[in-house]
């Protein structure tokens, strides 16, 4: 039964792979861990270190953006920075997730629709349906599967950027209001303006009270990755439970018992690395950033 | 230039609308076997594949298929991710109200109780069964303890480990996981749940569907669906 | 069947109180607002009591990271690292296996693998961690002026830790503390979402806004309306830990003060 079953196998890593049924020890494994179901996985520990090395620069531009614009004299703007901050704070990620992604695929379908089918009759919203005309499909129906890969990934870069801007924003204008007022009031006897201040002494001086908040919504994003697989992404724990339930001899050459809680160990292991790298590189900027600054740690480092 | 290379693009997609007709996108779920799979070689496999293949090679489409978790399956068929679902979905009154079905490709099949041991309390214990089945919602009304897990392989797990007294799910599944595992047995009377399994498409797309409709009449008249739901040992056969 | 009705049937159905089986057609508004703001028990109990807990071992966490004996510093660095470096719903899904694996040791464990009590353990733990985290941060940047001027005035000690460290720890890690506190009242939402089961269809908003999300296949109902509990729960949180700020702060001059007085009022 089984042979009639799977596909043809392709070539695999190992010469001694071809027969997995006498395999034994290493060589199972080293077979087992190299079939290209696994690949997927690894491909998945990709994504998730290029969502992170794409979204953290993101996330801290929106949340800068945030946070000036809730310092604004002008009160329209100040007004919407501080709603961007509280509304994104105040729902859970993983609800934003679930529902963000999606309106958002809707709007941008929406405005495409717009433009490129002017003449379109019908509804868009038939009852429960949603329905674009198939220029304004998006990515284009006829498009190769990574494109609908990369398009899913963006939408997913993008959700993440927005939620976790609105931290980063929250902690920016936390370290804004924490640099000491006489840091500020001096600047303001030389005689320099609102935005001299606001770039020269502000900016300069907030990091290192921002940094231990920054930190940890560092932390935070990384704790997020995992939900990845809700925005439509096949991520590393879609793949962990995938592989690691019990695999049955019918539909496999590599059966094995129900391993999701050593897959998920592995995991465990793989984010405990993550951040401990993350740790070395973030005590070295704190150390950097605390030389001569009027706190205790600046003290103890100088 | 960005203007030019903007409306080439567009060219580019509106010359391919015309195609983009027959690329069909086929949404499933990838864990659900013998229906449908991930292999070893990291491709969907399984009945639906086959059977999902056959039907595009009849209607003359091109098909690609998606994996997609269960939970989200129908709203990402609704607002456009796939044109259409083959994941071992049941025909059911709740969701036709939201999506269309194309004629069952599997008669209506029996669900069934599989547990550690024989006298298990059906009506008053604790069942396991996966979220938002039809399963799930037989058991809900029955008067037995639900406890919901995402997979099917999670509610296996927990009759295993004495979580859950028993699993409902449907009995082609089971078949399988009984067959490997000595301890787990089918205790109570099959349950018959939904009208088949068919394949889901949105409601507004009627040519897709009429066109899968005639692929899926035209196999089960040759005969060849009731060989490709021997071969995987799905369900019963038609008639 | 008046809306009054259905708040009466389902408002504590997330407690296994009220009507047994969950609406099966129409959903109405009324019924997921309800059944959804039911669930919110759960998110509430799992948050507040994990929140209240956790802030006394963050804060022997925090100062045990910032203590001379490596005996003492060396398991809070390493119980903090476990906890922040690896996800939560990583930790849930262990947490399960763990105690199903305990659970055949010894009956001991049985109520371990129920969502009440073995949810609510990692999300202690887990709080606890990234508190202490923050705690610690706060320590180190305490201004060197303060702790200076505690010892011109002869404080040290147990004294200097109570009138100066404490009060300035606490002022300065507030508004993150506060950050952990809502991130804490989300992530309570990922309890029934991955590993621990639901039983008997008593869960939380989320499990319930999925319930009605999956049944209607509309996510544009259900999970506005928990964005709205959310939002709620929220500024709650933000109002009760801004009362504490205030008075956190309350030895400041009023130029100072005026700003988060007036941003809070903004906020809700």
């Amino acid at each position: 039964m089984r042979g009639g079953l799977s596909c043809p196998r392709e070539a695999a890593i190992f010469a001694f792979c071809s027969d997995p049924a006498t395999l034994e020890g290493w060589r199972w494994f080293a077979c087992y861990l190299s079939t290209p179901k696994h690949a997927n996985l690894y491909l998945a520990v990709g994504t998730v270190l290029l969502l992170l090395a794409i979204t953290a620069p993101a996330a801290l531009a929106f949340g800068f953006g945030g946070a000036m614009a809730a310092r604004s004299r002008i009160w329209p703007v100040a007004w919407i920075g501080k709603g961007y901050i509280a509304i994104v704070r105040g729902v859970p990620d993983i609800a934003f997730f679930l529902f963000f992604v999606i309106a958002l695929d809707q709007l941008l379908e929406v405005i495409r629709h717009r433009i490129r089918c002017p003449d379109w009759e019908a509804a868009i919203w038939q009852g429960n349906d949603f329905v674009v005309c198939a220029a304004a499909k998006l990515p284009p129906g006829n498009a190769p599967q990574w494109v609908h890969d990369v398009y899913g990934f963006c939408l997913a870069v993008l959700t993440f950027a927005i939620v976790f801007g609105a931290f980063a924003a929250n902690v920016l204008h936390g370290a804004m209001r924490a640099v000491p007022r006489a840091q500020i009031e001096t600047a303001e006897a030389y005689g320099m303006t609102r935005h001299q201040i606001f770039r020269r002494i502000l900016v300069p001086q907030m990091w290192v009270y921002a940094l231990p908040g920054l930190g940890n919504l560092w932390m935070v994003l990384t704790k997020a990755t995992p939900l990845l697989f809700l925005l439509g992404v096949e991520d590393i724990v879609y793949w962990a439970r995938e592989l690691g339930g019990t695999a049955n001899p019918r539909f496999t050459d590599y059966p094995h018992g129900d391993w999701r809680m050593w897959y998920f160990l592995a995991l465990l292991v793989f984010y405990l690395g993550l951040t401990r790298v993350s740790e070395l590189a973030l005590e070295r900027v704190m150390r950097r950033l605390s030389r001569g600054q009027a706190t205790t740690g600046g003290r103890a480092a100088a | 230039m960005t203007r030019l290379l903007i409306s080439a693009a567009a060219l580019a997609v509106l010359a391919g609308g015309a195609l983009a007709q027959d690329v069909v996108r086929l949404g499933t779920e990838g864990a659900y076997p013998p229906w449908n799979f991930i292999n070893d070689q990291g491709a969907v496999d399984g009945f639906e594949r086959e059977l999902g293949d056959e039907l595009c090679r009849r209607a003359q489409l091109t098909c690609e298929w998606v994996t997609n978790d269960w939970d989200s399956i129908i709203p990402n068929l609704v607002s456009g991710n796939y044109d259409a679902i083959m994941a071992g979905m049941s025909i059911t009154e709740e969701r036709a109200q939201v999506i269309a079905f194309t004629q069952n490709y599997t008669p209506p099949d029996p669900s069934a109780y599989l547990a550690l041991s024989g006298d298990v309390d059906l009506a008053g214990g604790v069942i396991a069964a996966q979220t938002g089945t039809i399963q799930a919602g037989h058991v809900a009304e029955s008067g037995a303890m639900l406890v919901e897990f995402a997979t099917p392989e999670e509610a296996i797990a927990a009759v295993r480990n004495g979580e859950a007294d028993a699993v409902l799910a449907d009995r082609s599944y089971l078949a399988p996981i009984a067959e490997a595992d000595p301890e787990l047995r089918f205790v109570g009377e099959d349950v018959p749940l939904g009208g088949g399994v068919g394949m889901g498409l949105r409601q507004s797309d009627n040519e897709l569907r009429a066109t899968f409709d005639a692929a899926i009449q035209s196999m089960k008249e040759d005969g060849t669906l009731n060989a490709l739901i021997e071969k995987w040992d799905v369900s019963s056969t038609f008639e | 069947m008046s809306c009054w009705q259905t708040v009466q049937d389902y408002a504590l159905r997330s407690l296994g109180h009220g009507e047994r089986l969950l609406p099966r057609e129409g959903y109405t508004l009324c019924e997921q607002i309800t059944l959804i703001g039911s669930g919110m028990i759960w998110n509430i109990y799992f948050g507040a009591v994990a929140l209240f807990c956790g802030f006394f071992l963050a804060v022997a966490v925090a100062l045990g990271k910032g203590a001379r004996s490596a005996l003492i510093r060396k398991p809070s660095e390493w119980f903090i690292f476990v906890f922040r470096g690896s996800p939560l719903f990583i930790q849930f899904f262990f947490a399960y296996f763990l105690f199903l694996s305990l659970k055949s040791v010894h009956p001991f464990f049985d109520p371990f693998t129920s969502a009440w009590l073995g949810a609510l353990i990692v999300l202690f733990l887990n709080t606890a961690a990234y508190s202490g985290e923050i705690f610690h941060g706060a320590l180190r940047s305490i201004p060197k002026g303060d702790v200076e001027a505690a010892d011109a005035y002869g404080f040290s000690g147990w004294p200097r830790f109570r009138r100066i460290v404490w009060p300035t720890m606490l002022r300065l890690a507030w508004p993150a503390y506060t950050n952990e506190a809502i991130f804490l009242f989300h992530a309570t939402t990922l309890v029934f979402f991955s590993g621990f089961p639901a039983r008997g269809q008593r869960g939380d908003a989320l499990y319930y806004a999925k319930f009605f999300a999956d049944k209607t296949f509309n996510p544009f109902v259900p999970y506005p309306i928990l964005a709205a509990w959310f939002i709620l729960l929220t500024l709650v949180v933000i109002g009760l830990f801004g009362l504490v700020n205030r008075r956190l702060n309350r030895h400041l001059p009023q130029e100072a003060r005026r700003g988060l007085r007036l941003r809070l009022r903004l906020i809700r």
